[in-house]
Protein backbone atom coordinates (compact mmCIF):
# COMPACT_ATOMS: atom_id res chain seq x y z
CA UNK A 1 0.00 0.00 0.00
CA UNK A 2 1.27 3.45 -0.89
CA UNK A 3 1.76 6.31 1.50
CA UNK A 4 0.20 9.76 1.93
CA UNK A 5 2.39 12.86 2.23
CA UNK A 6 2.12 12.72 6.03
CA UNK A 7 3.20 9.05 6.07
CA UNK A 8 6.15 9.73 3.78
CA UNK A 9 7.37 12.65 5.85
CA UNK A 10 7.00 10.74 9.13
CA UNK A 11 8.78 7.69 7.67
CA UNK A 12 11.71 9.78 6.45
CA UNK A 13 11.98 11.72 9.72
CA UNK A 14 11.79 8.52 11.77
CA UNK A 15 14.44 6.70 9.72
CA UNK A 16 11.95 4.13 8.40
CA UNK A 17 11.26 2.91 4.86
CA UNK A 18 7.52 3.12 5.41
CA UNK A 19 4.94 3.67 8.13
CA UNK A 20 1.31 2.61 8.48
CA UNK A 21 -1.53 4.62 9.94
CA UNK A 22 -1.57 3.97 13.69
CA UNK A 23 2.15 3.18 13.97
CA UNK A 24 3.92 4.94 16.81
CA UNK A 25 6.98 6.86 15.64
CA UNK A 26 9.48 9.42 16.90
CA UNK A 27 10.17 11.83 14.05
CA UNK A 28 13.19 14.09 14.14
CA UNK A 29 11.99 17.70 14.20
CA UNK A 30 13.25 20.08 11.50
CA UNK A 31 11.85 23.25 13.01
CA UNK A 32 10.38 24.05 16.43
CA UNK A 33 8.50 27.34 16.69
CA UNK A 34 7.02 29.16 19.66
CA UNK A 35 5.88 32.70 20.52
CA UNK A 36 5.33 34.48 23.85
CA UNK A 37 4.39 31.12 25.39
CA UNK A 38 8.11 30.38 25.13
CA UNK A 39 8.13 31.72 28.71
CA UNK A 40 6.24 28.57 29.76
CA UNK A 41 8.33 26.37 27.44
CA UNK A 42 11.49 27.60 29.18
CA UNK A 43 9.97 26.85 32.59
CA UNK A 44 9.11 23.26 31.54
CA UNK A 45 12.45 22.83 29.74
CA UNK A 46 14.38 23.69 32.90
CA UNK A 47 12.15 21.27 34.86
CA UNK A 48 13.14 18.45 32.51
CA UNK A 49 16.83 19.02 33.23
CA UNK A 50 16.36 19.23 37.02
CA UNK A 51 18.37 16.60 38.86
CA UNK A 52 20.02 15.24 35.70
CA UNK A 53 23.32 17.05 36.16
CA UNK A 54 23.08 18.02 32.49
CA UNK A 55 23.35 21.58 31.30
CA UNK A 56 20.02 22.77 29.82
CA UNK A 57 20.79 23.35 26.12
CA UNK A 58 18.31 23.15 23.25
CA UNK A 59 19.22 20.23 20.99
CA UNK A 60 19.94 22.39 17.93
CA UNK A 61 19.57 26.19 18.18
CA UNK A 62 19.42 26.50 14.37
CA UNK A 63 16.16 24.52 14.39
CA UNK A 64 14.43 26.65 17.00
CA UNK A 65 12.40 29.74 16.03
CA UNK A 66 11.00 32.17 18.58
CA UNK A 67 8.70 34.88 17.25
CA UNK A 68 6.90 37.44 19.44
CA UNK A 69 3.41 38.16 18.14
CA UNK A 70 0.69 37.55 20.72
CA UNK A 71 1.07 40.69 22.82
CA UNK A 72 3.31 43.12 20.96
CA UNK A 73 4.44 45.57 22.18
CA UNK A 74 3.85 44.21 25.69
CA UNK A 75 0.46 45.16 27.15
CA UNK A 76 1.49 44.59 30.77
CA UNK A 77 4.46 44.40 33.08
CA UNK A 78 3.90 40.65 33.32
CA UNK A 79 4.18 40.14 29.55
CA UNK A 80 7.14 42.51 29.29
CA UNK A 81 8.94 40.55 32.01
CA UNK A 82 8.19 37.24 30.29
CA UNK A 83 9.40 38.65 26.96
CA UNK A 84 12.59 39.83 28.67
CA UNK A 85 13.14 36.34 30.07
CA UNK A 86 12.66 34.80 26.61
CA UNK A 87 14.97 37.39 24.99
CA UNK A 88 17.74 36.53 27.44
CA UNK A 89 17.21 32.80 26.97
CA UNK A 90 17.34 33.10 23.15
CA UNK A 91 20.63 35.00 23.40
CA UNK A 92 22.14 32.54 25.88
CA UNK A 93 21.13 29.53 23.76
CA UNK A 94 22.30 31.08 20.48
CA UNK A 95 18.84 30.99 18.89
CA UNK A 96 19.35 33.00 15.70
CA UNK A 97 15.77 32.69 14.45
CA UNK A 98 14.52 35.01 17.17
CA UNK A 99 12.15 37.76 16.06
CA UNK A 100 11.75 40.43 18.69
CA UNK A 101 9.45 43.46 18.77
CA UNK A 102 10.80 45.58 15.91
CA UNK A 103 9.67 47.03 12.60
CA UNK A 104 12.38 45.75 10.26
CA UNK A 105 11.52 42.05 10.62
CA UNK A 106 9.10 39.70 12.31
CA UNK A 107 5.34 39.79 12.66
CA UNK A 108 2.86 36.98 13.18
CA UNK A 109 4.77 33.72 13.65
CA UNK A 110 3.05 31.70 10.92
CA UNK A 111 3.66 34.36 8.27
CA UNK A 112 7.25 34.96 9.39
CA UNK A 113 8.04 31.22 9.20
CA UNK A 114 6.88 31.14 5.57
CA UNK A 115 8.45 34.37 4.34
CA UNK A 116 11.77 33.84 6.13
CA UNK A 117 12.09 30.43 4.45
CA UNK A 118 11.96 28.46 7.72
CA UNK A 119 9.26 26.24 6.17
CA UNK A 120 10.41 23.54 3.75
CA UNK A 121 8.51 20.84 1.89
CA UNK A 122 9.01 17.44 3.51
CA UNK A 123 9.95 18.95 6.88
CA UNK A 124 8.51 18.06 10.28
CA UNK A 125 7.52 21.35 11.92
CA UNK A 126 6.11 21.63 15.41
CA UNK A 127 4.75 24.85 16.84
CA UNK A 128 3.43 25.76 20.26
CA UNK A 129 0.38 27.25 18.58
CA UNK A 130 -2.65 25.48 17.13
CA UNK A 131 -2.43 27.34 13.79
CA UNK A 132 0.92 25.68 13.09
CA UNK A 133 -1.13 23.72 10.53
CA UNK A 134 -0.45 26.77 8.29
CA UNK A 135 3.00 25.52 7.29
CA UNK A 136 1.57 22.57 5.41
CA UNK A 137 0.90 25.16 2.68
CA UNK A 138 4.57 24.67 1.75
CA UNK A 139 4.41 20.88 1.76
CA UNK A 140 5.58 20.34 5.34
CA UNK A 141 3.97 18.17 8.02
CA UNK A 142 3.28 20.80 10.65
CA UNK A 143 1.29 20.40 13.84
CA UNK A 144 0.52 22.27 17.03
CA UNK A 145 1.70 21.14 20.44
CA UNK A 146 1.48 22.44 24.00
CA UNK A 147 4.34 24.15 25.80
CA UNK A 148 5.50 21.05 27.70
CA UNK A 149 5.66 19.04 24.49
CA UNK A 150 7.70 21.84 22.92
CA UNK A 151 10.08 21.67 25.90
CA UNK A 152 10.41 17.93 25.27
CA UNK A 153 11.27 18.62 21.60
CA UNK A 154 13.85 21.21 22.65
CA UNK A 155 15.49 18.58 24.87
CA UNK A 156 15.31 15.54 22.58
CA UNK A 157 15.14 16.97 19.04
CA UNK A 158 12.24 14.72 18.18
CA UNK A 159 8.56 14.43 18.87
CA UNK A 160 7.99 11.38 21.04
CA UNK A 161 5.17 8.86 20.82
CA UNK A 162 3.53 10.20 17.67
CA UNK A 163 0.78 8.04 16.20
CA UNK A 164 0.80 8.14 12.38
CA UNK A 165 -2.47 9.91 11.47
CA UNK A 166 -4.98 8.94 8.80
CA UNK A 167 -5.46 11.43 5.96
CA UNK A 168 -8.58 12.98 4.45
CA UNK A 169 -8.09 13.87 0.78
CA UNK A 170 -9.79 17.06 -0.36
CA UNK A 171 -9.95 17.60 -4.12
CA UNK A 172 -10.81 21.16 -5.14
CA UNK A 173 -11.78 21.70 -8.76
CA UNK A 174 -13.02 24.67 -10.77
CA UNK A 175 -12.37 28.40 -10.63
CA UNK A 176 -13.30 30.73 -7.81
CA UNK A 177 -15.94 33.29 -8.74
CA UNK A 178 -15.19 37.02 -8.36
CA UNK A 179 -15.33 38.10 -4.69
CA UNK A 180 -14.97 34.46 -3.59
CA UNK A 181 -11.65 33.56 -1.98
CA UNK A 182 -9.71 30.68 -0.37
CA UNK A 183 -11.23 31.84 2.96
CA UNK A 184 -14.69 31.00 1.64
CA UNK A 185 -13.43 27.57 0.55
CA UNK A 186 -12.04 26.68 3.97
CA UNK A 187 -15.07 28.06 5.84
CA UNK A 188 -17.29 25.91 3.64
CA UNK A 189 -15.08 22.86 4.28
CA UNK A 190 -15.05 23.39 8.05
CA UNK A 191 -18.83 23.61 7.95
CA UNK A 192 -18.94 20.38 5.96
CA UNK A 193 -16.44 18.49 8.12
CA UNK A 194 -17.65 20.02 11.44
CA UNK A 195 -15.37 21.24 14.22
CA UNK A 196 -14.21 17.71 15.03
CA UNK A 197 -14.55 16.05 11.62
CA UNK A 198 -10.79 15.92 11.06
CA UNK A 199 -9.74 15.43 14.71
CA UNK A 200 -6.52 13.33 14.85
CA UNK A 201 -6.36 13.39 11.02
CA UNK A 202 -4.44 15.18 8.29
CA UNK A 203 -6.16 17.04 5.46
CA UNK A 204 -4.29 16.76 2.13
CA UNK A 205 -5.36 19.24 -0.57
CA UNK A 206 -5.41 18.41 -4.29
CA UNK A 207 -7.06 19.51 -7.52
CA UNK A 208 -6.81 22.12 -10.26
CA UNK A 209 -8.11 24.83 -7.94
CA UNK A 210 -5.09 24.14 -5.70
CA UNK A 211 -2.67 24.11 -8.64
CA UNK A 212 -3.96 27.56 -9.61
CA UNK A 213 -3.87 28.93 -6.04
CA UNK A 214 -0.87 31.00 -4.88
CA UNK A 215 0.85 30.18 -1.59
CA UNK A 216 -1.01 33.04 0.13
CA UNK A 217 -4.30 31.19 -0.45
CA UNK A 218 -2.88 27.78 0.45
CA UNK A 219 -1.79 29.28 3.77
CA UNK A 220 -5.43 30.20 4.45
CA UNK A 221 -6.62 26.63 3.76
CA UNK A 222 -3.95 24.99 5.92
CA UNK A 223 -4.20 27.62 8.65
CA UNK A 224 -7.87 26.90 9.25
CA UNK A 225 -7.70 23.11 8.79
CA UNK A 226 -7.29 22.98 12.56
CA UNK A 227 -10.79 24.44 12.89
CA UNK A 228 -12.04 21.05 11.72
CA UNK A 229 -9.74 19.51 14.32
CA UNK A 230 -7.03 18.50 11.83
CA UNK A 231 -3.56 17.64 13.09
CA UNK A 232 -2.16 19.13 9.88
CA UNK A 233 -3.27 20.53 6.54
CA UNK A 234 -0.94 19.77 3.63
CA UNK A 235 -0.67 20.98 0.07
CA UNK A 236 1.80 18.62 -1.65
CA UNK A 237 4.70 20.76 -2.85
CA UNK A 238 4.62 21.82 -6.52
CA UNK A 239 5.97 24.48 -8.90
CA UNK A 240 4.23 27.24 -6.93
CA UNK A 241 5.89 26.02 -3.71
CA UNK A 242 9.28 26.25 -5.40
CA UNK A 243 8.47 29.68 -6.83
CA UNK A 244 7.41 31.02 -3.43
CA UNK A 245 10.42 29.65 -1.55
CA UNK A 246 12.92 30.74 -4.21
CA UNK A 247 11.47 34.12 -5.19
CA UNK A 248 9.73 35.33 -2.06
CA UNK A 249 11.48 33.53 0.80
CA UNK A 250 15.00 33.57 -0.69
CA UNK A 251 15.61 29.85 -0.16
CA UNK A 252 18.45 28.51 -2.32
CA UNK A 253 19.13 24.99 -0.97
CA UNK A 254 17.68 21.87 -2.63
CA UNK A 255 13.98 21.19 -2.06
CA UNK A 256 12.37 17.77 -1.75
CA UNK A 257 8.87 17.95 -3.20
CA UNK A 258 7.23 15.08 -1.32
CA UNK A 259 4.25 13.63 -3.20
CA UNK A 260 1.72 11.02 -2.11
CA UNK A 261 1.94 7.61 -3.75
CA UNK A 262 -0.73 7.03 -6.44
CA UNK A 263 -2.10 4.14 -4.36
CA UNK A 264 -2.02 5.95 -1.03
CA UNK A 265 -4.96 5.01 1.22
CA UNK A 266 -7.22 7.82 2.38
CA UNK A 267 -9.65 7.80 5.26
CA UNK A 268 -12.12 9.74 3.15
CA UNK A 269 -12.17 11.72 -0.12
CA UNK A 270 -14.09 14.99 -0.39
CA UNK A 271 -14.57 16.57 -3.81
CA UNK A 272 -15.65 20.17 -4.13
CA UNK A 273 -16.19 22.32 -7.21
CA UNK A 274 -15.22 25.76 -5.88
CA UNK A 275 -17.07 27.52 -8.72
CA UNK A 276 -20.31 26.58 -6.92
CA UNK A 277 -19.35 28.65 -3.85
CA UNK A 278 -20.39 32.15 -2.88
CA UNK A 279 -19.04 34.15 0.07
CA UNK A 280 -19.31 32.22 3.36
CA UNK A 281 -19.76 33.38 6.95
CA UNK A 282 -19.00 31.46 10.17
CA UNK A 283 -21.63 32.58 12.65
CA UNK A 284 -21.34 32.72 16.45
CA UNK A 285 -20.09 30.82 18.40
CA UNK A 286 -18.45 27.95 16.49
CA UNK A 287 -16.34 28.01 13.34
CA UNK A 288 -18.40 25.20 11.80
CA UNK A 289 -21.62 27.24 12.03
CA UNK A 290 -21.17 28.30 8.40
CA UNK A 291 -23.81 29.94 6.19
CA UNK A 292 -23.87 31.69 2.82
CA UNK A 293 -23.51 35.45 3.25
CA UNK A 294 -27.14 35.95 2.21
CA UNK A 295 -28.40 34.18 5.35
CA UNK A 296 -26.93 36.86 7.65
CA UNK A 297 -26.76 39.89 5.30
CA UNK A 298 -28.02 43.00 7.05
CA UNK A 299 -26.67 42.03 10.49
CA UNK A 300 -25.37 45.19 12.20
CA UNK A 301 -21.63 45.19 12.97
CA UNK A 302 -19.63 47.47 15.26
CA UNK A 303 -16.07 46.38 14.52
CA UNK A 304 -14.44 45.09 11.35
CA UNK A 305 -11.10 43.30 11.64
CA UNK A 306 -8.93 42.57 8.61
CA UNK A 307 -5.68 40.73 9.17
CA UNK A 308 -4.18 37.96 11.34
CA UNK A 309 -2.28 34.80 10.38
CA UNK A 310 -5.33 33.84 8.32
CA UNK A 311 -5.98 36.91 6.16
CA UNK A 312 -3.34 39.59 6.73
CA UNK A 313 -1.31 39.03 3.57
CA UNK A 314 -0.67 41.45 0.72
CA UNK A 315 -3.49 40.12 -1.49
CA UNK A 316 -5.92 40.47 1.43
CA UNK A 317 -4.92 44.09 2.06
CA UNK A 318 -5.03 44.79 -1.69
CA UNK A 319 -8.60 43.43 -1.87
CA UNK A 320 -9.69 45.63 1.04
CA UNK A 321 -7.89 48.72 -0.29
CA UNK A 322 -9.33 48.28 -3.76
CA UNK A 323 -12.85 48.23 -2.35
CA UNK A 324 -12.36 51.08 0.12
CA UNK A 325 -10.23 53.47 -1.96
CA UNK A 326 -11.99 56.82 -2.18
CA UNK A 327 -14.87 55.54 -0.02
CA UNK A 328 -15.66 55.85 3.67
CA UNK A 329 -16.26 53.31 6.41
CA UNK A 330 -19.71 53.74 7.99
CA UNK A 331 -19.72 56.29 10.80
CA UNK A 332 -20.62 53.91 13.63
CA UNK A 333 -18.13 51.22 12.58
CA UNK A 334 -14.48 50.99 13.57
CA UNK A 335 -12.13 49.04 11.35
CA UNK A 336 -8.82 47.59 12.49
CA UNK A 337 -6.21 46.28 10.06
CA UNK A 338 -3.46 43.91 11.20
CA UNK A 339 -0.92 43.10 8.45
CA UNK A 340 0.49 39.59 9.02
CA UNK A 341 4.13 40.72 9.07
CA UNK A 342 6.28 43.83 8.93
CA UNK A 343 7.40 42.84 5.44
CA UNK A 344 3.76 42.91 4.32
CA UNK A 345 3.14 46.13 6.25
CA UNK A 346 6.03 47.82 4.42
CA UNK A 347 4.97 46.57 0.99
CA UNK A 348 1.33 47.52 1.58
CA UNK A 349 2.54 50.97 2.63
CA UNK A 350 4.70 51.37 -0.49
CA UNK A 351 1.85 50.28 -2.75
CA UNK A 352 -0.48 52.76 -1.11
CA UNK A 353 -2.92 50.19 0.32
CA UNK A 354 -2.47 51.37 3.89
CA UNK A 355 -2.99 55.00 2.88
CA UNK A 356 -6.20 54.10 1.04
CA UNK A 357 -7.47 52.20 4.07
CA UNK A 358 -6.58 55.03 6.46
CA UNK A 359 -8.32 57.59 4.25
CA UNK A 360 -11.42 55.40 4.39
CA UNK A 361 -11.24 55.50 8.18
CA UNK A 362 -9.41 52.29 9.08
CA UNK A 363 -6.88 52.13 11.93
CA UNK A 364 -3.65 50.41 10.85
CA UNK A 365 -2.31 48.32 13.72
CA UNK A 366 1.08 46.69 14.04
CA UNK A 367 1.31 43.01 13.04
CA UNK A 368 0.10 40.80 15.89
CA UNK A 369 -2.45 38.29 17.16
CA UNK A 370 -3.79 40.23 20.15
CA UNK A 371 -7.17 41.31 18.81
CA UNK A 372 -8.09 37.89 17.36
CA UNK A 373 -7.89 36.20 20.74
CA UNK A 374 -8.92 39.12 22.90
CA UNK A 375 -5.64 39.69 24.71
CA UNK A 376 -4.29 42.92 23.29
CA UNK A 377 -6.26 45.80 21.73
CA UNK A 378 -9.50 45.72 19.78
CA UNK A 379 -11.73 44.24 22.51
CA UNK A 380 -15.50 44.37 21.96
CA UNK A 381 -18.05 46.11 24.19
CA UNK A 382 -21.04 44.38 25.76
CA UNK A 383 -23.60 43.51 23.10
CA UNK A 384 -21.29 44.40 20.23
CA UNK A 385 -20.71 42.41 17.05
CA UNK A 386 -17.48 42.00 15.12
CA UNK A 387 -17.05 40.87 11.53
CA UNK A 388 -13.54 39.54 11.21
CA UNK A 389 -11.21 37.83 8.76
CA UNK A 390 -9.56 35.97 11.66
CA UNK A 391 -10.02 32.26 12.37
CA UNK A 392 -12.11 31.79 15.53
CA UNK A 393 -15.45 33.03 16.78
CA UNK A 394 -15.71 31.14 20.06
CA UNK A 395 -17.71 32.61 22.89
CA UNK A 396 -15.62 35.44 24.37
CA UNK A 397 -12.91 35.08 21.75
CA UNK A 398 -12.48 38.81 21.08
CA UNK A 399 -12.12 39.65 24.76
CA UNK A 400 -15.76 39.84 25.84
CA UNK A 401 -18.15 36.94 26.54
CA UNK A 402 -21.08 39.33 25.91
CA UNK A 403 -20.27 39.87 22.24
CA UNK A 404 -20.55 38.10 18.88
CA UNK A 405 -17.89 37.39 16.25
CA UNK A 406 -18.68 36.50 12.63
CA UNK A 407 -15.84 35.26 10.38
CA UNK A 408 -15.49 36.11 6.70
CA UNK A 409 -13.14 36.94 3.82
CA UNK A 410 -11.47 40.34 3.34
CA UNK A 411 -13.91 41.03 0.46
CA UNK A 412 -16.94 40.61 2.73
CA UNK A 413 -15.26 42.57 5.53
CA UNK A 414 -14.45 45.53 3.26
CA UNK A 415 -17.90 45.62 1.66
CA UNK A 416 -19.53 45.46 5.11
CA UNK A 417 -17.30 48.21 6.52
CA UNK A 418 -18.90 50.74 4.19
CA UNK A 419 -22.50 49.73 4.90
CA UNK A 420 -22.12 48.92 8.59
CA UNK A 421 -24.02 45.68 8.10
CA UNK A 422 -22.94 42.27 6.78
CA UNK A 423 -22.92 42.77 3.02
CA UNK A 424 -22.49 40.48 0.02
CA UNK A 425 -19.43 41.87 -1.81
CA UNK A 426 -20.85 40.72 -5.15
CA UNK A 427 -23.50 43.44 -4.80
CA UNK A 428 -20.68 46.01 -4.79
CA UNK A 429 -18.84 44.72 -7.86
CA UNK B 1 -16.96 7.58 44.24
CA UNK B 2 -16.84 11.11 42.83
CA UNK B 3 -19.43 13.80 42.17
CA UNK B 4 -20.16 15.61 38.91
CA UNK B 5 -19.42 19.25 39.74
CA UNK B 6 -19.82 20.84 36.31
CA UNK B 7 -21.28 19.98 32.95
CA UNK B 8 -20.69 21.56 29.53
CA UNK B 9 -21.88 20.84 25.99
CA UNK B 10 -20.08 19.99 22.74
CA UNK B 11 -17.15 21.92 21.23
CA UNK B 12 -16.13 23.69 24.43
CA UNK B 13 -13.02 25.60 23.41
CA UNK B 14 -9.89 26.34 25.39
CA UNK B 15 -11.04 29.99 25.17
CA UNK B 16 -13.97 28.98 27.41
CA UNK B 17 -11.79 26.93 29.75
CA UNK B 18 -9.08 29.57 30.03
CA UNK B 19 -9.97 32.89 28.33
CA UNK B 20 -7.28 34.45 26.16
CA UNK B 21 -7.14 37.64 28.19
CA UNK B 22 -5.45 35.70 31.02
CA UNK B 23 -2.79 34.13 28.81
CA UNK B 24 -0.02 36.35 30.14
CA UNK B 25 -0.27 34.07 33.19
CA UNK B 26 1.52 30.86 32.28
CA UNK B 27 2.78 29.02 35.34
CA UNK B 28 0.73 26.00 36.47
CA UNK B 29 0.91 27.35 40.02
CA UNK B 30 -0.88 30.54 38.92
CA UNK B 31 -3.39 29.42 36.27
CA UNK B 32 -6.08 27.82 38.52
CA UNK B 33 -7.56 31.23 39.44
CA UNK B 34 -8.86 31.70 35.86
CA UNK B 35 -10.50 28.29 35.39
CA UNK B 36 -13.72 28.80 33.34
CA UNK B 37 -13.35 32.49 34.25
CA UNK B 38 -16.29 33.61 32.09
CA UNK B 39 -18.64 31.44 34.17
CA UNK B 40 -18.59 33.60 37.29
CA UNK B 41 -20.62 31.15 39.41
CA UNK B 42 -18.40 28.13 38.77
CA UNK B 43 -15.16 30.13 38.89
CA UNK B 44 -16.16 31.71 42.22
CA UNK B 45 -17.04 28.31 43.69
CA UNK B 46 -13.62 27.00 42.62
CA UNK B 47 -11.82 30.03 44.02
CA UNK B 48 -13.65 29.71 47.36
CA UNK B 49 -12.68 26.01 47.51
CA UNK B 50 -16.39 25.12 47.59
CA UNK B 51 -15.62 22.33 45.11
CA UNK B 52 -13.58 19.46 46.47
CA UNK B 53 -10.68 17.95 44.53
CA UNK B 54 -11.64 14.74 42.75
CA UNK B 55 -14.82 16.27 41.38
CA UNK B 56 -15.78 15.53 37.80
CA UNK B 57 -16.29 17.86 34.86
CA UNK B 58 -18.56 16.27 32.26
CA UNK B 59 -17.91 17.36 28.69
CA UNK B 60 -19.53 16.66 25.32
CA UNK B 61 -17.83 16.05 21.98
CA UNK B 62 -14.56 17.79 21.05
CA UNK B 63 -13.81 19.08 24.55
CA UNK B 64 -10.87 21.51 24.53
CA UNK B 65 -10.96 22.44 20.85
CA UNK B 66 -9.15 25.49 19.50
CA UNK B 67 -6.03 27.07 20.92
CA UNK B 68 -3.12 24.90 22.05
CA UNK B 69 -2.76 26.94 25.26
CA UNK B 70 -1.60 24.55 27.94
CA UNK B 71 -3.15 26.73 30.63
CA UNK B 72 -6.48 25.06 29.78
CA UNK B 73 -5.14 21.76 31.13
CA UNK B 74 -3.11 23.17 34.03
CA UNK B 75 -6.01 25.33 35.27
CA UNK B 76 -8.27 22.25 35.67
CA UNK B 77 -5.49 20.10 37.08
CA UNK B 78 -4.76 22.82 39.64
CA UNK B 79 -8.17 22.20 41.18
CA UNK B 80 -7.66 18.44 41.24
CA UNK B 81 -10.63 17.81 38.95
CA UNK B 82 -11.14 14.96 36.45
CA UNK B 83 -12.61 15.47 32.96
CA UNK B 84 -14.89 12.83 31.46
CA UNK B 85 -15.98 13.77 27.95
CA UNK B 86 -17.64 12.13 24.97
CA UNK B 87 -14.54 13.15 23.02
CA UNK B 88 -11.50 15.43 23.25
CA UNK B 89 -9.71 17.65 20.75
CA UNK B 90 -6.22 16.32 19.98
CA UNK B 91 -3.98 19.04 21.43
CA UNK B 92 -6.00 19.39 24.65
CA UNK B 93 -5.95 15.64 25.23
CA UNK B 94 -2.21 15.55 24.62
CA UNK B 95 -1.59 18.51 26.95
CA UNK B 96 -3.68 16.82 29.64
CA UNK B 97 -1.71 13.59 29.39
CA UNK B 98 1.55 15.55 29.36
CA UNK B 99 0.62 17.40 32.55
CA UNK B 100 -1.07 14.47 34.29
CA UNK B 101 -4.62 15.86 34.18
CA UNK B 102 -6.88 12.81 34.34
CA UNK B 103 -9.06 12.58 31.24
CA UNK B 104 -11.52 9.82 30.38
CA UNK B 105 -13.10 9.30 26.95
CA UNK B 106 -16.65 8.06 27.37
CA UNK B 107 -18.60 8.49 24.10
CA UNK B 108 -22.10 7.64 25.39
CA UNK B 109 -21.84 9.23 28.81
CA UNK B 110 -25.04 10.49 30.42
CA UNK B 111 -24.56 12.39 33.66
CA UNK B 112 -25.80 15.54 35.34
CA UNK B 113 -24.34 17.83 37.97
CA UNK B 114 -24.68 16.16 41.37
CA UNK B 115 -24.59 12.59 40.04
CA UNK B 116 -22.32 10.17 41.85
CA UNK B 117 -19.82 8.48 39.54
CA UNK B 118 -17.62 5.42 40.05
CA UNK B 119 -14.61 5.12 37.73
CA UNK B 120 -14.10 1.50 36.70
CA UNK B 121 -11.27 0.22 34.48
CA UNK B 122 -13.43 -0.29 31.37
CA UNK B 123 -16.45 1.88 32.08
CA UNK B 124 -17.87 4.81 33.94
CA UNK B 125 -20.67 3.89 36.36
CA UNK B 126 -23.27 6.54 37.00
CA UNK B 127 -24.32 5.30 40.42
CA UNK B 128 -27.13 7.86 40.75
CA UNK B 129 -28.76 6.62 37.52
CA UNK B 130 -27.64 2.98 37.81
CA UNK B 131 -26.09 3.02 34.35
CA UNK B 132 -22.71 1.99 32.94
CA UNK B 133 -21.00 3.70 30.00
CA UNK B 134 -17.99 2.15 28.23
CA UNK B 135 -14.64 3.94 28.13
CA UNK B 136 -12.53 4.30 25.00
CA UNK B 137 -8.88 3.81 25.99
CA UNK B 138 -6.55 6.81 25.67
CA UNK B 139 -4.22 6.59 22.64
CA UNK B 140 -1.86 3.69 23.31
CA UNK B 141 1.03 5.78 21.97
CA UNK B 142 0.68 7.92 25.08
CA UNK B 143 0.66 5.13 27.66
CA UNK B 144 4.37 5.43 28.40
CA UNK B 145 3.91 9.12 29.23
CA UNK B 146 0.93 8.36 31.48
CA UNK B 147 2.91 5.60 33.21
CA UNK B 148 5.81 8.00 33.80
CA UNK B 149 3.43 10.48 35.45
CA UNK B 150 3.70 13.06 32.69
CA UNK B 151 5.90 14.28 29.88
CA UNK B 152 8.47 16.10 32.01
CA UNK B 153 9.41 12.94 33.91
CA UNK B 154 9.21 10.86 30.73
CA UNK B 155 11.45 13.22 28.74
CA UNK B 156 13.92 13.47 31.63
CA UNK B 157 14.40 9.69 31.55
CA UNK B 158 14.74 9.68 27.77
CA UNK B 159 17.18 12.60 27.86
CA UNK B 160 19.46 10.90 30.35
CA UNK B 161 19.37 7.71 28.24
CA UNK B 162 20.15 9.71 25.07
CA UNK B 163 23.12 11.48 26.61
CA UNK B 164 24.50 8.23 28.05
CA UNK B 165 24.79 6.79 24.53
Amino acid sequence: MGMTVAQKILARASGLASVNVGDVVEPAVDMAMSHENTALVINQFLEIFKGTGLEPRVWDPSKVAVIFDHRVPAESAKTATNQKKVREFAAAQGIGKFHDVRGDSGGICHQVMAEEGYDRPGAVIVGADSHTTSHGALGALAFGVGATEMASVWALGRAVNIQVPATIKVVLSGRLNPAVTPKDVILHLVGLLTAEGANFKVVEFHGDAIAAMPTSGRLVLCNMSVEAGATSGIVPADAETVRYLREEAGVSDPLELVQPDPDAAYDRVIELDVSTLGPQIACPHTVDNVKGVGAVAGTKVHQIVIGSCTNGRLDDLEEAARRLKGRKIAKDVRMLVFPASWKIYREAMQRGYLGDLMEAGAVIMNPGCGCCLGIHEGALGDGETALSTTNRNFHGRMGNPNSDVYLCSPAVAAASAMSGVITDPRKED
Amino acid sequence: MATVVYKVGDDVSTDAIYPGRFMATVLPSETPQFCFADDKTFNTALQQKAIAPGGIIVGGQNFGCGSSREQAASTIKGHGLVVIARGFARIFLQNSINLGLRTIICPALEAEVGDEIALMPAHVRNVTRSADFPIVPLPSARQAIIDAGGLIAYTRTRLVADRAK
